[in-house]
């Protein structure tokens, strides 16, 4: 399903990321772990589309495409979908209004007729439950006066709505009390299903005890430097980051 | 950045959707202005003496005020020998209903969308129809007539109800109220005029569609409202004009007199012909329009989108004279490429108890000025006067301006005073944020702006707040920068 080789990527001078490999499968929940400033969130933001970030070599193969060739919304009308790290305010725009633009316009992009009010009333009540969000929250301003933890379980609904292929975590945790994180997990628990691919990106182990990955990888300046299964995690949590630190330097 | 600016200077480059000119035979006076000219438009609307002796009041005035050098604009000196101050479209016989008027005419209304045929069945507005500066056809004014309301153009009341124009006519802005009021005063070719009786509730928006269609004309419309005790009344404004590469003149005054218990509420969509985008050509938009609140708990609500104009200058304002009246001003105000626009509004305490809010919205982009000017003054009889204001500005792209000149009197310490100002950037996380789920940038950046504008938006009636909000996304899409 996405198939990275060899990517490296840069923010005005600063070289992030050094030759990243990375093969995801469908139905694979990939976690990506690393010490701050290793590269984690800037492949969320290549892999999406941010503009700031230059890609200066390697390749992105996703569903057969060349993933680094699509713009933006390309991307997203391919079913690619970033739960942001830090979710956008927009003002006087409900997450209804939001959402109500998006699904539509997805549905444009793949030859399908807009939803009318109804189905997309229905659909939204659906997905509402599936995330135990409130619709009280949805039509308040987009993010506006949200809680950590309101504005993540918002990301999880947006997801749930525009059912992507391939959904990146970008520090969903981060910010969240343990109800948040048990809630907001739940939520992506239950949009698994083996045509859909998660890649996790997270700083701490405490996620993965809800979203259970099949991989984990340690990136590590720009690079991933281990891969393992969900132990990987734990002994992270254990030991730190810093025996990584030593066995790439020895390396 | 780079990407964005490419997306600008394609949108930017679209074409002004209305520009397109009518081939109407027109009737006008020679250009340039002088007392001769004054006596011919009011010769050519067959007026009574005393109208005359006002216009020509007015033009000696006119003629030793100057023109204001304050507003934050800049542009060359007008040569007001050079306009063309009276252009009626030519008529043989006076239409006395919809379907005796010049096909042509009403096709040039099909165009911008406001089909008189159309909105007489579908919509129930009263639509009176300004083209240059004659009102073609006013429509349902059977219907307004059984509950007594007056809707008629504003030569048409100074021939059939001429008590209530020589009454009201510059109560609210005298004529030598300023520069461009005087002018108006002198030339002012027709408009509208409405009065709603004592306790009428006026049951359906009544509307004025303005449009300058002939080359190097000035339109210099007058519209008043007279809203009786306890009445009610929507009233709508909608402008357009088209494409044209010289600048255009327009200097209209609105007068709006509220009696006791009145409420009037006055919308407009503004879109006259901005120039193009190296800002060659365009309106000047020169406009004084003012609300007496002349009863107790009288109530007076102006509610502005202006995306066209190269230059706007206007101040909707309030005169808040009755115990309790209120005043609100509610505006957005857009400006791209080369537009100037200095707007705001005045909000005057004198009676106790009086309230006013003003939620002005301005954005601007391209290399476009936008300035806010408000004055709150609270006399010093104004016991328990209330104001409230809030003045946002958005910026797109780091060539435009935005200024804000608040200026706040009060004379009475029972005031309660609030001012709210911020200025933001339509950022770059926000439009990303849309982008990757799966929204378009030109969708993004109608998304924000509505949300940014919508308090104001809110305040239309449904259908222009459709057409406003369209209108907004067209002046604005892709200017992010």
């Amino acid at each position: 399903m996405l198939s990275i080789k060899n990517l490296h990527a840069k923010i005005e001078d600063n070289q992030i990321l050094n030759g990243l490999n990375l093969e995801v499968k469908p139905g694979e929940v990939h976690a990506i772990m690393g010490p701050n400033g290793s590269g984690k969130s800037t492949l969320a933001s290549v892999l999406a589309g941010r503009e700031e970030f230059e890609v200066t070599d390697g390749t992105v193969e996703y569903l057969g495409k060349d993933l680094l060739e699509l713009a933006p919304e390309e991307r997203a009308r391919e079913g690619v979908f970033l739960a942001f790290q830090y979710p956008v305010e927009i003002p006087g725009v409900s997450t209804i209004n939001f959402m109500k633009t998006a699904v539509n316009q997805v549905r444009e992009a793949r030859g399908q007729q807009p939803l009318d009010a109804v189905s997309f009333l229905g659909l939204m009540k659906e997905k509402m439950k599936l995330v135990e969000i409130d619709q009280s929250l949805l039509n308040r301003s987009l993010n506006e006066g949200f809680s950590g933890g309101e504005k993540k379980r918002n990301e999880i609904f947006q997801m749930a709505m525009l059912e992507p292929k391939l959904a990146i975590l970008d520090e969903t945790d981060s910010g969240l009390d343990i109800d948040a994180l048990r809630i907001v997990a739940n939520g992506v628990n239950k949009l698994r299903d083996k045509n859909k691919a998660i890649i996790v990106v997270t700083h701490y182990q405490r996620l993965l005890e809800y979203i259970v990955p099949d991989f984990v990888h340690v990136l590590y300046k720009g690079k991933i430097v281990k891969s393992g299964t969900k132990e990987l995690a734990l002994e992270l949590e254990a030991k730190g980051y810093d025996w990584i630190k030593d066995e790439v330097a020895v390396v | 950045m780079s990407k964005d600016n490419q997306v600008l200077e394609e949108i930017t480059s679209k074409e002004y959707e209305h520009g397109w000119s009518s081939n109407i035979e027109m009737e006008s006076a020679p250009k340039g202005l002088n007392e001769d000219i004054v006596r011919f438009i009011s010769a050519k609307k067959n007026e009574p003496e005393w109208l005359l002796e006002w216009r020509l009041k007015a033009y000696r005035q006119w003629v030793n005020m100057k023109e204001p050098k304050w507003p934050n604009v800049t542009y060359p000196e007008i040569n007001y020998q050079d306009v063309i101050y009276y252009a009626a479209p030519k008529q043989k016989v006076k239409p006395k209903s919809l379907e005796e008027v010049d096909p042509e005419l009403l096709k040039t209304f099909e165009k911008l969308g406001i089909s008189l045929t159309e909105q007489k069945r579908l919509t129930g507005i009263a639509v009176d129809a300004v083209l240059d500066s004659v009102s073609v056809a006013t429509t349902f004014k059977e219907k307004l007539g059984e509950l007594g309301i007056i809707f008629c153009s504003f030569s048409e009341a100074v021939l059939e109800h001429p008590e209530l124009v020589k009454k009201y006519l510059g109560s609210v802005v005298p004529m030598n109220d300023n520069y461009f009021a005087a002018l108006n005063s002198a030339v002012f070719s027709d408009g509208s005029f409405c009065y709603i009786p004592k306790g009428v509730r006026c049951p359906m928006e009544l509307s004025t569609y303005f449009r300058i269609n002939a080359a190097n004309t000035g339109q210099f419309e007058r519209t008043l409202i007279v809203a009786d005790e306890g009445s009610y009344v929507s009233y709508l404004e909608g402008c357009t004009a088209p494409q044209r590469d010289e600048n255009q003149l327009h200097a209209a005054v609105v007068e709006i007199y509220a009696m006791k218990d009145a409420q009037v509420k006055y919308s407009t969509v503004q879109n006259w012909y901005p120039g193009d985008k190296n800002g060659k050509g365009g309106i000047y938009n020169f406009v004084t329009k003012r609300a007496l609140c002349a009863g107790d708990h009288s109530k007076v609500s102006w509610t502005q989108v202006e995306t066209g104009s190269a230059i706007t200058w206007k101040y909707p304002s309030c005169v808040l004279k009755g115990d309790y009246s209120s005043g609100e001003f509610y505006s957005v105000a857009v400006t791209n490429n080369y537009q100037q626009a200095d707007t705001g509004t005045k909000m005057i305490h004198i009676g106790k108890h009086t309230k006013s809010r003003i939620v002005s919205k301005g954005i601007s982009a391209g290399h476009s000025q936008n300035s806010y000017r408000g004055q709150v003054h609270i006399l010093k009889r104004a016991e328990g006067a209330r104001n409230f204001s809030q003045c946002d500005s958005l910026l797109m792209g780091d060539k435009c301006g935005a200024h804000t000149f608040p200026y706040i009197d009060v004379e009475n310490n029972s005031a309660k005073v609030e001012h709210e100002a911020t200025t933001s950037k339509i950022g770059e996380d926000q439009i990303f944020y849309c982008l990757q789920r799966g929204i378009d940038e030109e969708s993004a950046v109608a998304l924000i702006v509505n949300g940014y504008a919508k308090e104001v938006l809110n305040q239309l009636p449904m259908e222009f707040a459709v057409e406003a909000q369209k209108l907004l996304a067209l002046t604005l899409e892709g200017s992010v920068g």
